[in-house]
């Protein structure tokens, strides 16, 4: 037996349950409410980026551009005062970054340079939208088939329930704080399902592997020894991912920012969802020892022929 | 013995670590910024004295050269930065003159014997580098609507010639064809000739308000065959136009059913390359009708400046798809003008309508397809609403003086700008279908730098701090994990650039990424190590059995994510794509750093002899 501590995690199940009910609650309540904050590459318009040397007056920029006849311009700072960031919601036209330049150049003594215009179609924003969305639902769904057939139904439903609840809390984060939500955070949610996976995979082969071994020890139990022992590794891993998307988020720039903002939250929920979203489930679905003894034999001469 | 790896499989690690550096090599030669020089003609050839003559007229606006050579191409100059080469485009644009295309390119700077070993480096995607990307959708439903013009003068040519009289044939909004008889009679004998004659039609009849109809609709198959065909004419188009624009690496590809992208890595003048993109611009050339011409035969239809009107016959001798050539120039007056050689069936018609027309007057129409956008409120949404329409306008209108063969011109432009992009418009061809922008984005080269080297960094610091923490918490054993972890880096570099696959922002976020997430699978066997040295086992046990163990968890962990990362790629647009992609290689690479070449090292270092301790 091993003589490595063993911390009592299931007895904080209750408590970890309420938070993570809680959190839930947060999250779809507030996206119900605010909804989620879309990017253009969802909501379809124009974005233009702006370059100035020194830092402008965003009122005065407001101003102008409204005498221009541009009702809808919204104006704000990106990452740094002197980046100015406009959105508006109009028609494509081949010369708005054009029009918008000269406009914000004339009676300004300093040279502005246009750093980004992008524009996005209603139809297409609409279509990645729902591409977005089936692409998640996709991924769930394969990974739940995967994990079904490589371990068993309960260990599938348990990594998907850990998964929903970490991709929830996320959108629930951007949609709270209204964040801008576009193609890169999207893409940072479904590395989260990825990463959280991956953790929650590794916590569940141990599972599966105390419960066949441990002869003695309840259920809980043995969700406890295979806890404390994946521990160490599942909080190094985090900390070496968590400490590159600290450097991604501080130096990589406003353009990857939300990305590293996703991700960090994502895989701080990861890491506590694989110890107690998909224990718990795992638990209230009562996973026994004769859920894995049938498949036990072929299971176990495949994996102890690995090299 | 334990822990020690028969020396064939050491020698393919490192065989497979070796080709990767060799690969991954051509990333530390970026390209170089650079213009290339042909001649428009066979005789203008681009030689040494000509290049000279280059360098020195850069050399009097202060433009440094990195390096010129020639090539088979034609000649190639090199530049510190972007910039520079953008000033010396104009410049030499300017020197050289209509003789010579001058287009923006990079020049690998990769040495030889890599070149010869088929490495380059990664491409850089249009946010690192710069550069107009455009999503276009063709309007299929027009470019039916076209084809089924064409059907119904068809349809009417060949009821004539068979005699069978008709009240009216009609193309109806729903997208079919409606034929109007007066007897069943001859409706039955139409429809008998339809039916064996258009096979690709669906063709029933209809007896409604004492009239007698033949209705006509197109098959599936059918209206399928015309989409791809107004798309791959539109394709050839695009990529004419593209290449008249002389962009380096550009792309003009089909995605999904109805849309084409674009992208022009590097150009600056996006504007123009949207007004070029975009047009449908095509002409016609007609004949002007004759005071006693019946009404139903002509049409009328303004000037260009608006300032009167004209009536021109229907029927159009040609249009600018026969259009074999189109040069800009300007005429006696110093007015700009486009010469124009029509191909040989081109000329034949124009040949053939004007001996029977001199002294008439000829028209050439400036037809565009363009759009208004309308707002309507739908279920208390404002909807933006696309109505096409077709503006026509004459814009010269002069006395046929002689028979005109193959090669004319035309005049009445407003501007030497207007003049040579009509040219080029003509040369390029028409496109088969309206487009629209659906998406654009534009990148500034300062914005592009300014996310390389955030990017960069990122990376760097990501790597220092993983590095480091490896070392502090596992010794010896961080060490030799942080070893493979570089060759992770390598390989992925490696792999990235014999996929040819191009690097984004997102994609160095995944880059950064898979660093963190790299050493997973080392953390997952050092910890099974001091698992099984706290059971008690010798530490050469312990070593084999944390890494065999480790490995099933490694394998499932893996391979799930590779399964959300595939679907990401397959899902994915544009940018996501190069995230998934940059994922997906890390993933694969790093299981074969982590497990082959850790172990490899372990084994190097502890296998084979007697251990007290383990540094872990």
């Amino acid at each position: 037996m091993t003589t490595e501590k063993i911390y009592n995690f299931m007895g904080l199940r209750k408590i970890a349950a309420a938070l993570s009910i809680a959190l839930l609650l947060i999250s779809i309540a507030s996206l119900a409410i605010n909804g989620l904050k879309f990017g253009l590459d969802f909501t379809g318009g124009s974005l233009i980026e702006v370059g100035y040397q020194q830092e402008p007056d965003l009122n005065g920029i407001r101003d102008k551009l409204q005498g221009a006849g541009y009702d809808d311009a919204v104006v704000q700072t990106f990452g740094s005062p002197v980046d100015i960031l406009i959105r508006m919601g109009v028609a494509h036209d081949p010369k708005l970054g054009d029009h918008v330049l000269e406009t914000l150049q004339s009676g300004e003594t300093q040279e502005l340079t246009l750093r980004r215009n992008e524009f996005v179609g209603a139809q297409v924003g609409e279509e990645l939208r729902e591409q977005g969305g089936l692409g998640m639902l996709l991924a769930l769904f394969m990974v739940m088939v995967y994990v079904a057939f490589r371990f068993q139904l309960k260990f599938s439903i348990a990594s998907v329930a850990a998964l929903a609840h970490d991709v929830l809390i996320v959108l629930g984060f951007f949609s709270l704080f209204q964040f801008d939500f576009d193609l890169t955070v999207l893409a940072a949610i479904l590395a989260v399902i990825g990463y959280s996976l991956n953790d929650t995979i590794v916590v569940s082969d141990r599972i599966r592997e105390n419960f066949r071994k441990l002869r003695k020890g309840d259920a809980l139990e043995i969700m406890n020894v295979s806890l404390s022992q994946t521990l160490g590794r599942t909080l190094v891993t985090s900390l070496t991912t968590l400490l590159v998307l600290v450097a991604l988020a501080v130096f990589g720039g406003e353009m990857i920012f939300g990305f590293a903002v996703a991700l960090l939250v994502g895989v701080c929920v990861g890491t506590y969802s694989s110890i107690y979203v998909a224990a718990n489930v795992l638990i209230l679905m009562g996973l026994s020892k004769e859920d894995l003894i049938p498949q036990e034999k072929p299971e176990g001469e495949e994996v102890d022929e690995m090299p | 013995m334990l822990n020690k790896n028969p020396l064939w499989k050491n020698a393919l690690i490192v065989l497979v670590l070796l080709i990767g550096c060799i690969y991954a090599a051509p990333n530390l030669y970026p390209d170089d910024y650079a213009v290339q020089l042909s001649g428009t003609r066979e005789a203008n050839i681009v030689n040494q004295p000509l290049l000279d003559q280059v360098k020195q007229e850069l050399q009097q606006a202060n433009i440094s050269v990195k390096g010129d050579e020639l090539t088979d191409k034609g000649g190639l100059i090199r530049f510190e930065d972007g910039r520079a080469q953008l000033e010396a485009k104009e410049i030499i644009s300017r020197t050289l003159g209509d003789n010579y295309v001058v287009a923006l390119n990079l020049a690998p700077t990769t040495p030889e014997w890599l070149r010869s070993l088929g490495a380059g480096p990664m491409k850089l995607g249009l946010d690192l580098r710069g550069g107009v990307h455009f999503l276009l959708e063709v309007d299929m439903v027009s470019a039916v609507a076209q084809r089924l013009d064409v059907y119904v003068s068809e349809i009417k040519t060949k009821l004539r010639t068979e005699k069978l009289r008709y009240r009216s044939v009609d193309h109806r909004e729903d997208g079919s064809l409606e034929l109007k008889f007066s007897t069943a009679d001859v409706r039955d004998q139409a429809e008998t000739l339809l039916r064996k004659d258009y096979t690709e039609f669906l063709v029933n009849s209809e007896d409604k308000d004492g009239a007698f109809y033949i209705n006509v609709n197109l098959a599936e198959s059918q209206i399928r065959e015309i989409e791809d065909y107004a798309i791959k004419q539109n394709l050839t188009t695009l990529r004419n136009r593209v290449n008249e624009l002389g962009v380096a690496e550009p792309l003009v590809q089909r995605q999904g059913r109805n849309r084409i992208v674009v992208q022009l890595p590097g150009i600056q003048d996006a504007a123009a390359a949207k007004r070029i993109i975009g047009k449908t611009a095509n002409l016609e050339f007609r004949l002007e009708a004759t005071t006693d011409a019946s009404r139903a035969t002509t049409e009328t239809y303004p000037f260009r400046d608006q300032s009167r009107d004209a009536t021109l016959e229907k029927d159009i001798i040609i249009t600018g798809a026969s259009v074999s050539n189109a040069q800009s120039s300007f005429d006696e007056n110093g007015q700009p003008q486009v010469n124009i050689s029509l191909d040989a069936k081109g000329g034949q018609m124009m040949n053939r309508t004007t001996r029977n027309a001199i002294k008439r007057r000829m028209a050439v129409l400036f037809v565009e397809h363009k759009n208004r956008t309308l707002y309507e409120t739908v279920d208390g949404e404002q909807v933006a609403k696309r109505v096409p329409y077709v503006e026509k306008r004459i814009i010269s209108l002069a006395t046929i003086q002689s028979v005109l063969g193959a090669s004319f011109r035309i005049t009445g432009l407003d501007s030497a700008t207007e003049s040579s992009e009509l040219a080029l418009l003509l040369r390029a061809g028409a496109l088969a279908a309206p487009i629209y922008f659906v998406e654009e984005r534009t990148v500034g080269p300062s914005l592009g730098e300014q996310n390389i080297s955030q990017g960069m960094l990122s990376v760097q610091i990501g790597f220092a701090l993983v590095l480091l923490f490896m070392v502090a918490y596992y010794r010896v054993f961080g060490l030799l994990a942080n070893i493979a972890l570089t060759f992770n880096l390598v390989l992925l570099l490696a792999v990235m650039s014999i996929m040819s696959a191009t690097l984004t922002l997102p994609g160095i976020a995944g880059i950064v990424l898979t660093v963190g997430m790299a050493v997973d699978a080392n953390v997952l066997i050092f910890s099974r190590i001091r698992e099984e040295l706290k059971n008690g086992l010798p530490t050469q046990s312990a070593i084999s059995a944390g890494f065999d163990r480790a490995f099933s968890t490694i394998f499932d962990a893996n391979i799930t994510t590779l399964l959300a990362a595939v679907i990401l790629f397959a899902m994915g647009s544009g940018p996501v794509k190069g995230f998934a992609i940059t994922l997906s290689v890390g993933i694969i690479t790093s299981m074969f750093t982590a497990i082959l070449v850790t172990r490899m090292l372990v084994n190097l270092t502890y296998g084979g002899r007697a251990l007290k301790k383990l540094s872990i």
